[in-house]
Formats: structure tokens, sequence, C-alpha cells
């Protein structure tokens, strides 16, 4: 299941907030060129875990390795190279709304590869038009698209600078059904052309079923089961069930109480 | 009894947090201000921002300071015959206190918010954690530029308004109070030492130093949507006044008092 060298590993990952235990002992591997979903309910962790990766929130215990690099507690410089490696395409977009579609995508280009704004321009274009946006699009501000637009400029944003490694954080979430798929074609080609591995988080069974090779449920901060998209429907494992199809009975309880 | 033991202990306990919070942020924005790159785009910007832009709020409000600092010296000195000290009186007060103070009054309140707000709605909106997934270090791309503007534009933004509250003194003194003009210039030269001058622009860039640091600060650790945005905007708002207040009074200290 995983190749000798994984891309992501995370072992026995913990993070907490206070008193509220977070990661509690997560273990995942992502192998090179996989599609790895992370499926599981609001507030399980998996947010949680994709800042650990990226180094926005630093886990109390356990160790996350990129290439066999460690990665916890890695100084300034180094965390800036590991990023190189890195896209990411937010679950709102966060673009920047100070800046124009064009520079948005090619901001990774000239602020953190300190490429020429002309031949980043062009990049930038390209790459637009790799997700479907016109070269219109790229001189609006960002506040000026729709939703599924924004989406689009984000998937630009987070593969401009030919990454190995890209983050979903909710591909699909708030877009309606027919743009979702529009979106998760987009994902499936860019992952296949750029042969780049991928690591996403969602709740949306139909994006999950779409654009991963594996799946993995996360449920209070530990993946509870692990494997192929195809084996999702025989898991055998109540929580999966429960989560696949939507029951509100079962084993896992609502936090209702906030 | 012991409720209210526990209840100061508590709030000391967080007024000690936030201050070391505060203070490691400082410290974290000072290491980034000496170390490059820059991003001089960016630090021009803010400049404009908050040198030219402020510029009608500073000059509006310090033209009308010396005016009525003139009319209120004459009619409280002319009670033991004291008129002739007008001119000292404007230039004097000008200088050392209410020029930077003002200044500093007014842009804590259009520029910290400002910045407040829109590094608050960066952070809400995960564009700060964009910014790091695209190897750019937030501390330099967001806080650094605006600390340098306000240091640098405050005191050239105060020796606008200096000579602009002297200007209104002279207009009332000499068309209302009917002073002969060549003697209360001759007047205000004589009194004016290098040093009232000097302090005043010290102070200036201090205050300017904070305005953007607690504008930066608040805005970083917003969270919460847009009621935590406005609580920062608030907040910067707030504390860069009160900091002002408190360093108004240390740097006088320092600089006179022997």
């Amino acid at each position: 299941m995983t190749s000798a060298a994984p891309k992501i590993q995370l072992m026995n990952v913990h993070k907490r907030f206070g008193h509220k235990v977070v990661l509690d002992g997560l273990n995942l591997t992502v192998g090179k060129g996989e599609s790895v979903v992370v499926i599981g309910g609001s507030g399980t962790g998996k947010s949680v875990m994709l800042k650990s990766v990226l180094g926005l929130l630093t886990p109390e215990r356990g160790s996350i390795k990129i290439d066999g690099e460690e990665v916890i507690g890695l100084g300034l410089a180094a965390r800036e190279r590991v990023m190189m490696k890195f896209g990411m395409l937010f679950q709102g977009g966060a673009l920047f709304d100070s800046l124009k579609v064009w520079e948005n995508v090619a901001f990774g280009l000239i602020q953190g590869r300190k490429m020429e704004r002309a031949k980043a321009r062009d990049i930038a274009f390209e790459k637009l038009a790799q997700v479907g946006l016109t070269a219109e699009v790229g001189e609006l501000s960002p506040a000026e698209l729709s939703g599924g637009m924004q989406k689009r400029v984000g998937l630009a944003r987070a593969i401009a600078a030919s990454p190995e490694i890209i983050f979903f954080d909710e591909p699909t979430t708030g877009l309606d059904p027919i743009m979702a798929d529009v979106i998760n074609d987009l994902i499936i080609k860019c992952v296949k052309e750029l042969g780049v591995s991928a690591l996403s988080i969602t709740h949306d069974m139909a994006s999950a079923r779409k654009i991963a090779d594996r799946i993995a449920m996360i449920y209070k901060g530990k993946i509870i089961w692990d494997g192929p998209v195809a084996d999702i429907d025989k898991a055998g494992n109540p929580y999966v069930d429960q989560f696949i199809h939507g029951r509100a009975e079962g084993p896992i309880k609502m936090e209702v109480k906030v | 009894m012991l409720d209210f033991l526990s209840t100061v202990g508590r709030v000391i306990i967080a007024f000690l947090v936030a201050t070391g919070r505060l203070v490691l942020f400082t410290a974290n924005a000072l290491f980034h201000l000496v170390t490059p790159p820059y991003f001089p785009r960016l630090i021009l910007k803010q400049m404009i921002d908050i040198g030219y832009y402020s510029l009608p709020v500073v000059g509006l409000t310090t033209v009308f300071s010396g005016m009525v600092l003139a009319l209120q010296s004459y009619t409280g000195f002319a009670r033991f015959s004291a008129e002739g000290a007008v001119s000292a009186v404007v230039v004097l007060s000008m200088t050392r206190e209410l020029g930077p103070v003002l200044a500093g009054l007014m842009v804590a309140g259009r520029i910290g918010a400002a910045m407040a707000a829109e590094i608050g709605t960066m952070r809400v909106t995960e564009q700060i954690d964009a910014l790091v997934t695209l190897s750019t270090n937030p501390m330099k791309y967001l806080v650094v530029p605006r600390i340098l503007a306000g240091l640098t534009m405050l005191p050239i933004l105060v020796l606008v308004g200096d000579i602009i509250g002297v200007f209104g003194g002279y207009i009332i003194s000499i068309y209302k109070l009917g002073f002969n003009p060549a003697t209360y210039l001759t007047k205000t030269y004589n009194y004016l030492e290098f040093m009232d001058v000097f302090s005043g622009l010290v102070k200036a860039a201090v205050f300017g130093f904070i305005i953007a640091l607690m504008g930066c600060y608040n805005g970083y650790n917003s969270k919460g949507g847009a009621q935590g945005v406005g609580a920062a905007t608030t907040n910067a708002v707030v504390s860069s006044s009160i900091l002002i207040l408190i360093f108004n009074y240390i740097i006088t200290e320092l600089f006179f008092s022997r």
C-alpha cells in the first residue's frame, strides 16, 4: 500500500487546544503520485491535520515526514524550502483581494521563487487557461468572481508553481453539484497531468469517490479506517457505513451541545 | 472569598499572557525588520497610505489646535499681562506636545483601524495561511512594510503638522489679536530650540511604530469571523491610543526632566 519512501508520513501525531484533544495519535501516509482523501465529520480534526503538515500548527507529539524529512520544528529557512513542494487549495479560496486574479496565481512564482513579473504573468495565464478561465478573468479582482470561479483561481494558484504535493481543503463545499463535478474533474486532471501526490479533506462522498485512490476516515483525531476507494462500501466498519450513507443513527453521536 | 481571589488571579494571568504574546510578536517583528528580503512595492504603498493620505486629517487637526492655542493663551495670559508669551506658547506646545500627540491619535484612528481590519480579514479568510503555503513569510509581507512606513512617515507628518499648527497660531495672533507680524515671527524663532522639534519627532517615530504594531498585532491574532475583526479593530485603536499617551509621558520625562 505504501511505497518505499512515502511522500507524506504522519506518525502518532497529537495536537490539543487547551483541554480539547483534536489529534489523538493520528497515523497516515500518502505515497508518491497517490491521491488520498480523508473523510470525516466537522470538528474531527481534518483541518488541524492539514495545518499541522503545513507547519501552521505545531503538534505536541509525533512525527511528520515529507520525503522522509522530519518537518516538525524546522527553522524558518528550511520550512520555506519545504513549502516550495506544496500547493494548497483553501476552502474559501483565500485569494488575496488586494491583488488581481493573475497576480494571485503568479504570487508563489514572484514572491516565493523570485521569478520576473512578465514571465510569471505568462505562466499565470497559462494556468488560468488550464482551469478553464479566459484571459479577461485574469485582469479582474477576486471579489468580482463567483464562488466556483474563485475555487478555480485557487486551484490555478495551487498548481502554478508546479508543486509535488497538493492539499485540497473541502474543494467542493459550497458549490452547486455541477460546479462541484467540474472542480472534481479539474482536480483529477491536474493531479494526473502533474503526477503529484494529493491529500484532500472533505465530507462530500461523491467528490471523495471521484478523486481518491485511497480513502481514510478520521474520527476523534484518529484514522479509524483506511483502504482503496473500491473497498469503502464493503468496509464493514460501522462508523464508515454511517458516514457514507449519511445516517443520523449509528455509533457516531453528533455533539449537538456546544 | 476564594471565588474573588480566583477571579483576580485569572485576570492577572490573562493580562500576563496577553503581554507576553505582544512582546513575542514585537520581538518577531523587530527580527524581520532587520533581516532581508524586503518588499519595496508594499513599503511604498504603505508609506503613501500613511503619509500622504493622512495629510488632510493631520493638517486640519493641527491648524485648528494652533488657532485655539493662540486664542486661549492670549485670553488666559492677559490676566497677568503676559500676552507677549503667546508666540512662545504656541510654538513650544505645538512642537513638543500637540503636534506628535494629535497626529498620533488621529493616525491611530485612521490607519491603526484600517490595518487591523485588513489583516484581521486576511486572517479569518485564511489568506495569511495562504501566504505561508506560497513560501512567503506573513511577518515580512504584511507586518514589516507597515511598521517601516509608520516609523518613517509619522515624523514627516508631524513636521508638516508643526508648521501648519504654528501657522494657525500666527494667523489668529496677527489678524484677530493684532500682534505685529515681524515681532511675532522673531519671538517664535528665538524661543524655539532644536531639542523641542527633535523630541517631537522622536515621539512621532515611536507613535508610528506603536500604531503599526498594534494594528498588525490585533489583526494578526483576530479570530471568529466578522465579530472578531470588529473587536480587533476596536482593540487596535484603543490600545494604540493609550500606549501613545503613556509613551508620550515617558519620552517627555527622558528628554526634559533633569
